[in-house]
Formats: structure tokens, C-alpha cells, sequence
């Protein structure tokens, strides 16, 4: 007699294999869940480390609250927010121009033989660690800003508040500089995808009808990847934004909200990773953990809004 | 280098005025100041030659040695088994082969005696000379009805709103299309239906006055009853285009058109054009056996 | 049959009218203004394998490699960060290669739509959080409960970050194993778990490896979450998992803020033996998968 077994899990006559197949499913669901385990926990214990802060000054306070004193054990969240969003506002009006045409460029216009190796070479960037590109950023780039752009927009335009002196090389604007060196292959990247996304037949048409070849990008492709382009610049703003190393060594350090493109400044991120070892635990701790908690809201919120307009044009993509 | 037509030959243009503005019309095919005297105020004729087309791709020849005149202000239908370089043929004449990677075409292209593929010709002029409806319907989707005609129109510059309403009328209604749309102009071009986009896109081929319209397989997306208004479309359009379509639809080329190639996919899998004739001949009295054997069905 | 056509006015003919020109003009500018950006792109990173190649290489020395930080003064070398940097990475890939496979396996061959559907979105959440977040969350449950700073958290925090990036390398390259693989090996009586393990996992595994790798060398490189977590630390630590340890970005981190040439010397030495590390494993990685896809 023939042994059965064919049949086995299928038929429960093998119940070792059942056995085996339930402890490989209830692993593997496991694992899963851990990944929502680990989502949930970073959003529950920071909301609880906050909480004595968020009670001792109200949420709104202390988001708009401008003094931090660890003397008088008074926190206030907006210099770093506005470090925050001025930095990783200058990386996105640098890196966006440059990052489309690029993806415009690689996608379009490039012969494959320029275009696979160019592609390599500019997703290379993101691998580079944080710190390594803060350290180039620290003795090579800074002073190269200090005595270049720096120097000369601070010559011809001092007067004008925004562009104050003195160039130090260190402070918000080479913090944008080296953010937007940072955000621009993850802009590229998913434009890439969504321009590759547009269909052949769009662009036949506008080449039909008598069109250049940057007319058909410009009237047929780029209207239609334009939601997906949105989204792949929100991805590298969101990016920007919770960017800690590079710009913790080239940002300075400044209590006060900067009112000056090359003030030295701090953003959310840099203010924790240079404060939180030495912070008190308690009121102080927990001020910084808040800090954090507002970091995670926005770049999930925005990576989130992301995500589903590039979906909406290009299908869902999974990079990072 | 400058290339002058000949004399216009008369009586072909049925019903078309002649030209009122001499320096548009000058036939010069460098890049030279355009408000030149016209010593031949030709109107186009659509007439078309070609002489020993060959296209390839990379080193793959794909269509061979095609020679062939055509009739202008008629149709003329393409057609053959799959494969054997219609489609590629087609885009040849209006240099959309080369806009592929490593692909290329060698022989001449003459219309009304001047060579499309001379370097002097630019490939952006000669697709408004020669225009192309494809076989999938592809509307702009992010334009309007209205928007979508004119597309062609407005990349050449800004046009008076006047000027752009009058083409878009016009060309709407030569596509059959005006009464249907016409009072929902702003709506998205892919609000349409099928039948519907294909007949925008022909209007939206019409509105830069081509001389000839290129279609590749216009109906094939389409159901039968919109097939049929293409076809009779393509029939009132010939009186004022010369047109080329490629079919896979044996009795759309019977029904539609004036005169029919036959192509063929020879042993090097190069397609090449068996037999070329007047419509009624090829499917009645075809001189080939090869072309006998198609029209009748028979294969193997 | 005759209809009504309307006129068609003068025919167009192959000038070239000032508009034209201007137009070709214009599409020759943005061509070569792409082209400029594109480049544009690419200087950075010349710029900074270059200068950390250059001032790395002269900063390189036996000392730098095999020493730990002096205990009094200046000078001695990057030992404990080196051996930490192994070790965190190593047992933070131990915790999240499993996890991270696993968790790619039950998406692509178990989940149901729904189920599935979240768990991918909380992978794509899980990228999204920046990764001194990670540091805070790993500090609370790790770090402060204990009041002691300590290597294990470090490696905890490597590992979360690293177990996203794997199991989406996962779901994909299972994704791309052909259904009918799985039918002809349930069909032959497989068991589903036996299907999985031994059939489909094996096909994609090169892939999956190259999925770890890529994770492997993002951990390498990251600070911020060690930063509240294994801290750092002068001391060679090789093993106690309940002590600070020290590792190459941290390093790289402390001793670029000194205001000792030596110990920035230092620094640019151990950042380029990591960018090194981590630049050859992307490129290898890449050729593997172009090489797959050329072919």
C-alpha cells in the first residue's frame, strides 16, 4: 500500500506537519506584529514621556513657547521648530529645481548608457552615512561657504536683515546646503519613478503633433506625474526634517530663534542629540522627549500625505 | 540647402482656395528667414514617394526595401500579417522610427519632392506636416475637450481665443465629433468614450493642418459601432488629407480605402511590400499568389 | 457620401518660422540645463569621497586600528569603536534578520489582504520615523528602566531600524517568485510551510541577502540611536552587553567636535574606513542586481 504521503498536511494525516505548519505560521504572523508592536510603541512611550512636560506648560505653550532654561526649568519648543522648518525649507527651495530636472534629465532626455550609471552614482549619496557627510561638512564645506557664497551675499546684501552677517560657515544655511545634498536622491529617486510611470502613448502623442522633445516633457509628461513629483518632494522634505547628524555638526548651536539665513541655530533633532544625555530626568527630559514627539507627528503625518500621492500616480512603490 | 518644389499640380486640391499668404508657403527647408518671396505659391499636395525604405532596429532590419507612390487626397491602406513592419513602416513616415533607441531608416521619403529624411528637414516641422492617430485612444488626460485639440496648435505660441474657437469647431466637426462634445468642451478629454477619444484625437491631429494623416490600426480598440463612424470619417477625410492607414481588418480595407499594399514577412524577417494596388484589384485580381493567399484566407 | 467640410484653409509646408526657432532654441537649453543638474548631482558625492579619501588615508595607522583611546591625554586609536561597531551590528542582525524575513514571509504568503495591507503600511511608517526617535523610544524601555546605559539597548535600536529595511527587501523579491512554483510544490503535497521554507525562500534568497546586506550597512552607519543607548566610551568593551560600548560613528561623532587635530585626524580616519565599508557593499550589491535584471 502506497503511504500517503501526498496527502499529509492537506489531509491531517500527518499531524507533525500540521504542527510544524501552525509554529511557522504563528512565527512568522509574530514577526509581523512586531513591526506594529514597535509602530505603536514608539508612538505610546512618547506620548507618555511627554506628558509632564505637555502638564506642566499646555501643549500650545510649549509649542509656542520661545525660552529654554534648564535653570529655571522653563521649556519652549518654537526655536527648534522654526530651526526646523527654516533649514529643511532652504534644502527644499536648493534641492527641488536641481532634483526634477535631474529625474527629468535621467528619465527623458539621457541616453541609457549615461543615464544607468549617473542613476547609480546619485542614489550612492543616501548610503553615505550621516556623520561622514557632517564631518566633510564641518572642515570642508563650511569654510568653502564661508568664504564663497557666504562672503558675497553677505558683501552685497548685508543690509538686509535676512542676509546679516557675520558669515560664520557654520549655522542655517549650511545646514540647508547639506540637508539638500542629502534629500536630493530620495527626490530624485521617486520622481524617477513617477515620470517612468507617465504611459509611452502620452508622449507619442505629443510627438505626433510636432512637439520638441522638452515640450513633450513639459506639456504631456510633467502634467501628468505632477501629483506624484509633489509627493516625491514631501518624501524629501520629510526626510529633511528628521535628519539628525549632518546638521547637528554644522548647524551651531543658538538658543534664539534665527532671523538671520547664516545665524547658527538648532533644530529639533540637533537640540536632542546634543542635550539629552546631559538633561535632568524629569521636567527637562521629558521637554525633550516632547520635542520628539513633535519631530514623529510631523514626518509621519507628511510621509503619510507622501506616500498617497505618489500611490495616486505611480502605483504603490516601495524605496526609501 | 535650399530645396524648391515644382510647379503645383492642378486639379488635385478640390474646393480649396488658393494660398493667401505667399511667405508662409515658401518650401524651404533650412533654417532661413521664413518672410521670403514665394516664387511657387505651392499648395501642398500630399504626395508622397518612397524610394528603397528600409527600417531598423539596431542591426535588426525590420522592413526592406519598401518603394511605393502615394495617391494624394485618397486613402491607402497597409495591410499583412502581424509582424511583418506595418506598424514600423507607418512611423517611418513621420519620423517617429527614430525616436527610438538605435533605431534608424535608410532610403528616401519624398513628399512633393522633398526628402523628410534630409538632415536639413526638422523632424518637429515635418510631424505637423504629417500627422499620426494611434491605435489607443490617448487623450491628454489632464486637458480639457477643448484643450486637447488645440494642444498642437498652442506649441507653436499664443493664439488668439478667437482663432483657437473657430479650429476647434472646425476640426471637431470634420471628426464627426462637434455635436456630441460640443457643449461640454471643458470636460477632461477621457470623460469621453472610446469611439469618442479616437474622434478627438483625430481632430486634435486635424487642428495643425496636416497634409497627410498617418493611422495605425484607428479602430481596432474600438467596438463595431464606433468603428464604423471612423471608417466613415476616414472616408469624408480623404477628400482634403491624403491618408495611410494600417489595418489588421481585411474588409475595413476594403471598405475604406482607395488603394491597398500588401507586406509580407520575408525569410530574414524583414517585412517587405509584396504587392501594391489599386483596393478593388488586390482583392479581386491580386497579381501575387502570396497576396491571393492572404485576401483569401488561406495560410500555411 | 458627401457631408458638409468646411474649408480647410493654407496648408502648413516644412518652414521654419521665428517661433520654431525659438522653440528649438528653448528645448536645447533645458536639455543641456537638465543635463547640468544631473551633474550638478553628482558633485557632492565627488566631493566627499574624495576629500574623506584624501585626509582619511593619511589619517590611517596601525595605532588607529588596534589601539583604544588613550586614558589620560590625546592620542591611542579607534580600537573600541571598531570592535563595538562589530559587535552592536552583528547581534542587532542576528534580532532583525529573522524578524525581518519572517515578517516579509507571512505579508506575502500568509496574509490575508487586510492584514497584509496594514503591516506593509506600518513598515513604510517604521522608515519614515527619523532615527533619533528610535534612540528616545529604545532609551524608555531600555535605558531608563535600568538607569544604566548599556550596549544591549544599542544593538535593540540597530535593530529596528534595520527590520523594516529588511522585510520590505523580503516581500518584494518573494513577490517576484512565481506563483506556479508554489502551486507545483503544494501540489505535489507539500506542506505550506515546507512550500514556504524550503521552496520559496531558497529561490529568492540571494535577493533577500542583498536585502540584509543593504540593512547591514545603513546600521553601520547610523548614530543617533546609539546616541541615548550604548552611548559610546573610551573603554574597550567586548562582550558585557549591559555596559556602554563604544562604535565607529559614534567615534567619528565625538572626536569631529574636538578641538585636537589629532583626535579630528582621527576622526576623518575611521570615517573613511566606514565609508569604505559601506560604499563597497552598495556597490556590490547594485552590480548583483543589475546583473540579474541585464540578464
Amino acid at each position: 500500500m502506497t503511504k500517503v504521503a501526498s496527502g499529509g498536511a492537506r489531509f491531517g494525516a500527518d499531524s507533525r506537519g500540521r504542527y510544524n505548519d501552525r509554529i511557522f505560521r504563528g512565527t512568522s504572523r509574530a514577526s509581523a506584529w512586531v513591526v506594529i508592536a514597535i509602530i505603536v510603541g514608539i508612538g505610546v512611550m512618547l506620548l507618555l514621556g511627554s506628558l509632564q512636560a505637555f502638564r506642566e506648560f499646555g501643549v500650545i505653550p510649549f509649542v509656542t513657547g520661545t525660552t529654554w532654561d534648564p535653570v529655571r526649568d522653563i521649556y519652549g519648543a518654537l526655536p527648534y521648530i522654526v530651526g526646523t522648518l527654516l533649514s529643511s525649507g532652504i534644502a527644499l527651495i536648493l534641492a527641488t529645481p536641481v532634483a526634477i530636472l535631474t529625474a527629468i534629465y535621467l528619465s527623458e532626455l539621457a541616453p541609457r548608457r549615461v543615464a544607468i550609471p549617473l542613476t547609480f552614482l546619485i542614489e550612492l549619496i543616501a548610503a553615505i552615512p550621516s556623520v561622514v557627510i557632517g564631518l566633510w561638512g564641518i572642515f570642508i564645506l563650511t569654510p568653502f561657504l564661508k568664504g564663497t557664497v557666504e562672503a558675497w551675499v553677505v558683501g552685497i546684501f548685508g543690509s538686509i536683515p535676512i542676509f546679516a552677517g557675520p558669515p560664520l560657515g557654520i549655522g542655517l544655511f549650511a545646514a540647508g546646503v547639506i540637508l539638500a545634498i542629502m534629500i536630493v536622491p530620495t527626490i530624485v529617486s521617486v520622481s524617477r519613478e513617477v515620470i517612468n510611470s507617465v504611459p509611452a502613448t502620452q508622449r507619442e502623442a505629443m510627438f505626433a503633433l510636432g512637439a520638441t522633445r522638452w515640450e513633450v516633457v513639459t506639456k504631456a509628461v510633467l502634467p501628468a506625474a505632477r501629483s506624484g513629483i509633489v509627493g516625491a518632494v514631501i518624501l524629501g522634505l520629510g526626510r529633511a526634517l528628521g535628519e539628525t547628524m549632518a546638521v547637528t555638526m554644522v548647524i551651531g548651536n543658538a538658543q534664539d530663534i534665527p532671523t538671520s539665513l547664516f545665524d547658527q541655530a538648532q533644530t529639533i533633532a540637533s537640540k536632542i542629540a546634543t542635550t539629552f544625555n546631559e538633561a535632568a530626568i524629569g521636567l527637562q527630559t521629558s521637554s525633550l522627549i516632547a520635542l520628539g514627539l513633535i519631530l514623529l507627528v510631523i514626518t509621519v503625518a507628511l510621509n503619510i500625505i507622501a506616500r498617497l500621492l505618489v500611490w495616486q500616480t505611480a502605483g504603490p512603490v516601495g524605496n526609501e | 540647402m535650399t530645396v524648391n518644389v515644382d510647379q503645383p499640380v492642378p486639379g488635385t486640391d478640390a474646393g480649396v482656395p488658393a494660398p493667401a499668404e505667399p511667405s508662409t508657403t515658401l518650401r524651404r527647408v533650412e533654417t532661413r528667414a521664413p518672410r521670403e518671396e514665394a516664387d511657387d505659391a505651392a499648395t501642398a499636395t500630399g504626395r508622397i514617394e518612397i524610394r528603397n525604405l528600409s527600417a531598423y532596429y539596431g542591426s535588426f532590419r525590420a522592413v526592406r526595401d519598401v518603394s511605393m507612390h502615394i495617391q494624394p487626397h485618397a486613402v491607402t491602406a497597409i495591410i499583412g500579417p502581424s509582424g511583418c513592419g506595418k506598424s514600423t513602416f507607418l512611423r517611418a513616415l513621420n519620423r517617429m522610427h527614430e525616436l527610438i533607441p538605435d533605431a534608424r531608416i535608410e532610403g528616401e521619403l519624398l513628399l512633393d519632392g522633398i526628402n523628410l529624411y534630409d538632415p536639413a528637414v526638422d523632424p518637429v516641422q515635418l510631424r505637423r506636416v504629417v500627422g499620426m492617430v494611434f491605435q489607443r485612444p490617448n487623450p491628454f488626460p489632464t486637458m480639457s475637450i477643448y484643450d486637447n485639440v488645440v494642444a498642437g496648435l498652442r506649441l507653436v505660441g499664443r493664439q488668439p481665443k478667437a482663432q483657437l474657437d473657430e479650429t476647434v469647431e472646425r476640426c471637431l466637426t470634420s471628426a464627426a465629433l462637434w455635436d456630441e462634445v460640443k457643449d461640454k468642451l471643458r470636460q477632461s478629454g477621457t470623460s469621453l468614450s472610446g469611439g469618442q477619444q479616437q474622434r478627438l484625437c483625430i481632430a486634435r491631429a486635424l487642428a495643425v493642418d496636416p497634409e497627410v494623416l498617418l493611422m495605425d490600426e484607428p479602430a481596432s480598440a474600438l467596438d463595431p459601432v464606433a468603428t464604423l463612424r471612423v471608417e466613415e470619417l476616414i472616408h469624408e477625410l480623404r477628400v482634403n488629407y491624403t491618408i495611410i492607414i494600417v489595418t489588421h481588418n481585411m474588409q475595413q480595407a476594403a471598405r475604406v480605402s482607395d488603394q491597398t499594399a500588401f507586406f509580407s514577412m520575408g525569410e530574414d524577417r524583414a517585412g517587405y511590400l509584396v504587392e501594391y494596388n489599386a483596393t478593388t484589384t488586390i482583392f479581386t485580381n491580386p497579381s501575387d499568389q502570396l497576396t491571393e493567399d492572404y485576401v483569401s484566407g488561406r495560410f500555411g | 457620401m458627401t457631408t458638409q467640410t468646411p474649408a480647410i484653409p493654407i496648408r502648413r509646408t516644412l518652414t521654419r518660422t521665428a517661433a520654431d526657432r525659438r522653440r528649438g532654441l528653448v528645448d536645447r537649453f533645458f536639455r543641456w540645463l537638465a543635463l547640468g543638474a544631473a551633474i550638478a548631482c553628482v558633485i557632492p558625492l565627488a566631493a566627499i569621497v574624495i576629500f574623506v579619501t584624501l585626509k582619511g588615508i593619511s589619517a590611517l595607522s596601525p595605532d588607529l586600528i588596534t589601539k583604544p583611546p588613550k586614558a589620560l591625554g590625546i592620542g591611542g586609536g579607534a580600537a573600541a569603536a571598531i570592535l563595538g561597531s562589530i559587535q552592536l551590528v552583528g547581534l542587532a542582525t542576528l534580532m532583525a534578520v529573522p524578524v525581518g524575513i519572517l515578517a516579509g514571509v507571512y505579508v506575502n504568503e500568509f496574509g490575508g489582504r487586510r492584514s497584509g495591507r496594514v503591516i506593509r503600511f506600518a513598515a513604510d511608517v517604521l522608515t519614515g520615523v527619523p532615527s533619533i526617535v528610535v534612540g528616545i523610544f529604545v532609551f524608555t524601555i531600555l535605558v531608563l528602566p535600568f538607569h544604566q546605559y548599556n550596549a544591549f539597548a544599542g544593538a535593540v535600536s540597530l535593530a529596528v531600524i534595520m527590520i523594516p529595511v529588511i522585510m520590505r527587501t523580503t516581500e518584494e523579491i518573494l513577490k517576484i517568485v512565481p506563483g506556479t512554483l508554489r502551486e507545483a510544490s503544494l501540489a505535489l503535497g507539500v506542506p505550506v510551510w515546507r512550500t514556504v521554507a524550503s521552496v520559496v525562500v531558497p529561490t529568492g534568497l540571494a535577493g533577500i541577502l542583498t536585502g540584509v546586506m543593504l540593512a547591514v550597512a545603513r546600521a553601520m552607519g547610523e548614530t543617533a540611536p546609539l546616541l541615548f543607548t550604548a552611548l559610546g566610551s573610551r573603554l574597550i568593551n567586548v562582550g558585557d552587553w549591559s555596559r556602554p560600548m563604544d562604535a565607529m560613528p559614534l567615534f567619528i561623532y565625538t572626536n569631529a567636535r574636538q578641538p585636537y587635530e589629532t583626535l579630528n585626524d582621527q576622526a576623518w580616519g575611521v570615517a573613511f574606513l566606514l565609508l569604505l565599508f559601506v560604499l563597497t557593499i552598495n556597490v556590490l550589491v547594485r552590480f548583483r542586481t543589475w546583473g540579474r535584471r541585464a540578464g
